[in-house]
């Protein structure tokens, strides 16, 4: 075991350890994207791919090869080293926020005492992908797509800024892993519900809160009814009107790992992360790798639940009006969540004490 | 040894980075390398174990900052020639202000190697080892230093409230939605039945 606290035994290690989370999220990714077109299938009542392999199954991977078998396409005057880079910048950002990700107890690649604010400053980086791609296709529809979405984008991590900073003040801590663990036991500890008896009254802010996040959520990632960046109807598909071929399989990969990604956050900020709802002594007799597998399911289950959440949202609600989007991130979620951090702040040091 | 060779690493793209944002010939490839800077800046930051002030070097001047200056530089039609133009006129007075900097810079490091000002003073308390940057810095900053930090926060809300007074214009004849309205609406504010005779037609001011 001395071999892995080396120089080269920890890079070896790390590196397996990223290729693992890398390669676990691009395959699930690849289930999830199938899911999210059965589920809107579902519900306008049509089957969805179901030609590729059983039920469709290998519908993604079909895609995937089509994308990267076809020929990219540069556009003439297009900056050519922006166009390109603007992709991978997208598909890095949203893995490389993966890292401070607690899938189990330990099972985390960097364990950070800022994670949430990592996770702040990667998100904080996405719109450049964006922005990027949308300037340097030296084109109109991509442009405008481009800067809606920069607007978008930055007015809503405002909010989402501050219904973390709710979830911090009552973990007390930014550690990820240590938000999780606080949650543990049962349901009523988790963040959405106040986070535990002792401050049971939070759950009139927390609750909501949770609300907000996930409808923010949506927003960050252009996810409808917010993909205003690519609004086919006025865009065509906004920034990413010129891609094609690889650079805009980047695009969509780096868009669902960030869909995921929310997912991902709002279970383990809001909802327990691993933790089922109930005390789980009974693993305690259990091997520490079954454990943590069983943990992990149990985080697993509630990214699928939220990912469904918000493929539903795509099929059920119209796409908002611009001003009716930048109305509701800064005249409604701004104020509210501004307004619950002075009430949780508040309760925690003149009800549960400092 | 991994923190040597990621220090230079990152200090020599910083200070490439740095190089090329002025170097640059397109506005716009300027702020992409300005923002590779910050970015390695950050990097810098969590070396030496400040990775409180990072990730918020990164979250304020890259998330927020640099966009807007993006923002800005996109939407302007910069014209090069006429850039240049002035390029000789500038010259003498960029080197003096560059040679003013350098001075500085020079005299500082030189202090600091031969720990002039840095020796005489007794610095800061050593922070608690055991504390993480987040709590060592919340808690000087909100007992010791709690009414600078006010004074910083009004000084934002001062120039804050300055950008929205310049730059807010209430238009008349601007149509807006007034949502509270709109959902108050019911049937029977929203149309009203009208009984008409057989064969008059509809007149004007029926209509009214």
């Amino acid at each position: 075991m001395d071999f892995w606290t080396t120089p080269l035994g920890w890079t070896l290690a790390t590196a397996g350890a990223i290729l693992l989370v890398t390669v676990g999220i691009l395959i699930s990714l690849a289930f999830l994207l199938l899911a999210d077109r059965k589920i809107w299938a579902g519900v306008q009542m049509r089957k969805g791919p179901n030609v590729v392999g059983p039920f469709g199954l290998l519908q993604s991977f079909a895609d995937f090869f089509k994308f990267v078998l076809k020929e990219i396409v540069v556009p003439a005057g297009a900056d050519k080293v922006v166009f390109l880079l603007a992709p991978l910048i997208t598909f890095v950002l949203a893995f490389i926020a993966w890292a401070v990700i607690p899938f189990a107890p330990g099972w985390v690649i960097s364990d950070l005492n800022v994670g949430i604010l990592y996770i702040f400053a990667i998100s904080s980086l996405g719109v450049y992908g964006i922005i990027m791609g949308g300037w340097a296709s030296n084109s109109k529809y991509p442009f405008l797509g481009s800067l809606r979405s920069a607007a978008q984008m930055v007015s809503y991590e405002v909010s989402i800024g501050l219904v973390i900073v709710n979830v911090i003040l009552l973990a007390g801590t930014m550690n990820l892993t240590q938000i999780v663990t606080d949650q543990q036991g049962w349901i009523w500890n988790w963040f959405a519900f106040g986070g535990g008896l002792a401050s049971w009254p939070t759950i009139v802010v927390m609750f909501p809160m949770a609300i907000i996040f996930f409808i923010s959520a949506l927003a960050e990632t252009n996810r409808p009814p917010f993909d205003l960046p690519e609004a086919e109807s006025e865009l065509v598909a906004g920034y990413q009107v010129e891609y094609s071929s690889t650079p805009y399989l980047l695009f969509m990969i780096g868009e669902y790992a960030n869909i995921v990604f929310m997912c991902t956050m709002i279970s383990l900020l809001f909802f327990g992360g691993w933790n089922p709802g109930f005390p789980t002594d009974f693993l305690d007799s259990w091997p520490q790798f079954l454990a943590n597998l069983f943990l992990f399911g149990v985080l697993f289950v509630k990214i699928i639940f939220w990912f469904a959440m918000i493929a539903m949202v795509k099929a059920f609600v119209p796409r908002y009006r611009y001003d009716q989007l930048m109305r509701l991130g800064w005249k409604i979620f701004l104020p509210t969540s501004l307004v619950a951090v002075v009430v949780v702040a508040a309760w925690r040091v003149f009800a549960v004490g400092a | 040894m991994l923190q040597g060779i990621a220090f230079y690493v990152l200090a020599a793209v910083t200070v490439i980075g740095g190089l090329l944002v002025v170097t640059a010939r397109n506005p716009v490839h300027s702020v992409l390398w300005l923002i590779l800077t910050f970015f390695s800046a950050a990097g810098l930051f969590v070396l030496l174990g400040a990775e409180f002030l990072a990730m918020l070097l990164v979250v304020v001047y890259v998330g927020a900052v640099a966009v807007l200056f993006l923002f800005v530089v996109m939407m302007l039609d910069v014209d090069f020639v006429r850039l240049r133009e002035g390029f000789a006129k500038y010259l003498p007075l960029a080197v003096i202000v560059a040679g003013v900097l350098l001075a500085e810079m020079v005299m500082i490091s030189l202090v600091v190697a031969q720990g002039g000002a840095a020796a005489a003073s007794t610095g800061p308390a050593t922070p608690n080892p055991d504390a993480t940057n987040v709590e060592a810095l919340g808690r000087v900053l909100y007992t010791d230093y709690v009414y600078i930090f006010q004074a910083a926060g009004i000084v934002l809300l001062i120039a804050m409230i300055g950008a929205i007074v310049l730059t807010l214009r209430h238009k008349p004849n601007v149509k807006r939605q007034d949502v509270g309205r709109q959902v108050g609406r019911d049937r029977n504010k929203a149309m009203e039945i009208k009984s008409v005779p057989t064969g008059t037609g509809v007149k004007p001011e029926d209509l009214v």
